[in-house]
């Protein structure tokens, strides 16, 4: 019997590869999920993205219901509409999990990220920026004579663009908190 | 006593009976454990004494309700609480150490998981206060087992334990079952606190729904009541539903006439000896279960899961067909295959809402294509798939599973495998008329895990004839449980078909791997006879044919442990088989040849 000639590389076709032939146009979806703010939850949550293989492009966690022990998760994940089902239906198996809810197709939402940005130089550049942190509606929080930090809240698109334009201008660092997000109108 | 003093008095005896009450429900964490599961109705556990679970050890000493097993490795302890819990339909229970008890645990844990079994695993850890020094014997058991569980806890108060307790029953039992664990240091064991019974703990947030969406089950019916070439795929769910499950599922087959298949974890839910059986299905199913599949125009899978073993290349799975998929856990469906009628709900809800839809709209089927389908069927049927010839001494591991299966089918048999060659051939010819008789391990492919599940349903049904069909290489692989057996004076029969190989992977390597034998094989092989002699059981050795069914009554006769080292044909290849890469309607026949059968395509499928 004749050996198999098993091209190099051909490994990387798992043996699990079985994604069937569903839509593989990618979307990003915001996702708001409710759990049992307990010891270990925040693990469940990030080692299942982990594990199976999933995006986090961004992730928010912070108690919500002191009373209740309820703490809120916003994630903001990438993949084929299969897939983020399949994210849907894994988070909705953890069991200090409440609650699953994708913003994105459950009607219009509003999504806002607060950023810290360290802006350093003199002169004309310093003004400029202050300038263009006017506009953006971004506040000085930190100044000494040859820096800012502003703080700026927004969608991420306009964090972004802030920090596009501030790069030229002496962006030194940035911190973004990730996405929070709320459904739009009554709940 | 002046009249007003007696008022008091009566008030303070009133105090002193409820502060004795409240006495009386503190407990140490310990004790509290011991009575949580006696509240849980559990009458044994299987384990493995150490430092960090002394406490509870002591409390296992001094009462009688629950009886303890004691294995001989912590993970053989975790596939025995599986063989206990699949055969008897109640959750399992461990008890093993802090450190290397709790990971030795962790591949019965994974086992469990894929294979949706209801364990509940207590582990003991470092007291609190040293939970994170690299304490003797700690390890982060639940980081470890957070990915292998279905949930688990770390408890740091005794006041917590026995509410924890209740709800790691009620999660392990609810929804699609699964592993729990609860780890409990040292500290919280021997502090003390009041105990809350099951009726005072509060009630669980986890309560998945059971009833299935009415609208999809009225798009089933109608389904069915058009349907040409209708297949039922049945899978593990059907058992993990409960009796009734497969009694519902029993009386639709029945009233449908519809044909129904199986996976390896769901044999028993329909008998194997009904006339509308088709076999298991999958990779090693039969030739007309895996026909059937792929020509169906009506797929109906209930409580499966579209494993790969079962779907093949899924680009050309079953490809005219529409798919219903019922099943408890929402994550199972549209995973791998679109369903185009996905029912979310317990099994033996929705069965039983089908039926009662289905009935009410007039029992209807299309009797015409039923027909034409059947005879189609029958054609695949008398292709014979299982077919083989016992010709000369040699034993082929085929006759020697179709001669266990006629000198047993009317004992009060439960079977158990191992994993490989041995477990597809016990699934093909052997037989299995009720759920609960037929415990493996489907989704994990634990080598290992026969034995110790055989011990666990001798331990669960004590008169009843247990038989692991294993190889000698997985047997090998927890081996020290002939311990076990003796000590607790259990009659397994482990009943070895012994190539001296590891056959699957030896076949595998013939297909694949151009016959390059690397390391599937064991040059050092025990006396089998003799081993089971210096553990005191019954060794018993055939290599002929015409002595194995005196050696197989003698193994039934045996009033104790047995190990029946059964020689067999060295290279047999396990057929039917769909190769790696193909799909349902390219199957290999025992008569083809298997040269060249798999293409390169299939060779990194595994």
């Amino acid at each position: 019997m004749s050996a198999l000639k098993i091209k190099k590389g051909a490994n990387k076709h798992s043996a699990y590869n079985l994604r069937p032939t569903f839509s593989d146009q990618q979307e990003t979806h915001t996702l708001a999920v409710l759990v049992d703010n307990e010891a270990g939850v925040l693990a469940r949550v990030i080692g299942l993205f982990a594990g199976r293989g999933y995006n986090i492009d961004s992730l928010t966690v912070a108690e919500v219901d002191h009373e209740g022990k309820l703490s809120r998760i916003t994630i903001v994940t990438t993949g084929t509409p299969q897939i983020i089902e399949q994210i849907k239906a894994q988070l909705g198996r953890i069991v200090p999990v409440h609650e699953v809810h994708d913003l994105t197709v459950e009607g219009p939402a509003v999504e806002r990220e607060l950023a810290l940005f360290k802006v350093e130089g003199s002169g004309e550049k310093r003004v400029e920026a202050m300038r263009l942190a006017d506009i953006f509606r971004a506040n000085v929080v930190d100044s000494t004579l040859s820096s800012f930090v502003f703080e700026i809240t927004g969608a991420p698109e306009k964090i972004d663009a802030f920090a596009e334009l501030m790069r030229p201008l002496g962006l030194n660092e940035v911190a973004r908190t990730g996405v929070a997000a709320l459904s739009r109108g009554n709940a | 006593m002046r009249p007003q003093d007696r008022g008091l008095f009566y008030v303070r005896i009133q105090r002193v009976e409820t502060e004795f009450e409240n006495m009386s429900r503190q407990m140490t964490g310990a004790k509290m454990i011991v009575e949580c599961l006696k509240d849980q109705g559990v009458d044994t556990i299987f384990g493995y004494p150490g430092g960090a679970v002394l406490p509870i050890y002591d409390e296992v000493f001094q009462q009688n309700a629950i009886q303890h097993i004691l294995v001989r490795h912590e993970q053989a302890a975790v596939h025995a609480a599986e063989g206990y819990a699949r055969s008897t339909g109640k959750p399992g229970v461990v008890l093993v150490t802090s450190g290397p008890g709790a990971t030795n645990a962790v591949t019965g844990l994974t086992d469990a998981l894929l294979d949706s079994i209801p364990i509940v695993v207590l582990t003991g850890q470092v007291p609190t206060f040293m939970i994170g020094n690299d304490a003797f014997q700690e390890a982060d058991t639940v980081g470890i087992t957070r990915p292998c569980t279905k949930h688990n806890w770390l408890v740091k108060e005794t006041a917590a334990l026995s509410e924890t307790i209740h709800e790691a029953f009620h999660v392990a039992t609810t929804g699609r079952p699964g592993p729990v664990l609860i780890d409990i240091p040292k500290d919280v064991q021997f502090a003390s606190a009041a105990y809350t019974p099951i009726k005072k703990a509060r009630v669980s947030h986890y309560q998945p729904p059971v009833k299935g969406d009415m609208a999809s089950i009225e798009e089933l019916v109608a389904a069915i009541e058009t349907a040409k070439r209708p297949v039922f795929y049945t899978g593990g769910g059907v058992i993990n539903s409960g009796p009734a499950a497969s009694q519902l599922l029993r009386e639709l087959v029945e009233a449908t006439d519809f044909p129904i298949t199986s996976t390896l974890m769901g044999l028993g839910a329909y008998p194997g000896s009904g006339k509308n059986w088709l076999g298991m299905l999958g990779m090693h199913g039969l030739y007309e279960a895996n026909l059937a599949m792929h020509g169906c125009d009506l797929m109906i899978n209930i409580g499966a899961r579209f494993d790969d073993r079962i779907t093949g290349v899924v680009d050309a799975f079953s490809p005219g067909s529409k798919k219903a998929h019922i099943d408890i856990d929402p994550s199972s469906i549209n995973k791998v295959i679109h369903a185009d009628i996905p029912i979310v709900g317990d099994v033996a809800h929705v069965l039983e809402d089908v039926l009662k839809v289905w009935k009410s709209r007039g029992r209807k089927t299309d009797k015409s294509g039923l027909q034409e389908w059947w005879a189609k069927i029958d054609d695949w049927r008398s292709v014979d798939c299982l077919k083989f010839e016992q010709v000369s001494q040699v034993i082929r591991p085929q006759h020697a599973l179709s001669r266990l299966e006629y000198l047993t089918k009317d004992h009060d048999r439960y079977i158990t495998t191992e994993v490989g060659q041995h477990q597809m051939w016990a699934a093909q010819y052997l037989n299995f008329d009720d759920p609960n008789r037929w415990m493996t391990s489907g989704g994990l492919g634990t080598m290992g895990y026969g034995f110790p599940a055989s011990v666990g349903v001798q331990v669960a049904h004590r008169d009843s004839l247990v038989i692991n069909v294993a190889g000698e290489a997985s047997w090998l692989m927890n081996m020290q449980e002939m311990g076990t057996a003796v000590q607790f004076k259990l009659p397994v029969k482990q009943f070895i078909l012994n190539n001296e190989r590891l056959g699957m992977v030896r076949q595998w390597q013939e297909l694949l791997h151009g016959e390059r034998y690397s390391h599937s094989w064991s040059e050092a092989l025990p006396d089998f006879v003799k081993l089971a002699e210096a553990f005191g059981a019954k060794g018993i050795r055939v290599d002929h044919a015409d002595d194995l069914d005196e050696a197989i009554k003698e193994m039934i006769a045996y009033d104790g442990p047995v190990i029946m080292d059964c020689l067999v044909e060295k290279h047999e290849n396990c057929l039917p088989m769909i190769p790696s890469g193909a799909p349902h309607n390219e199957m290999l026949l025992s008569e083809s040849s298997t040269k060249d059968a798999i293409g390169s395509k299939g060779a990194v499928f595994v």
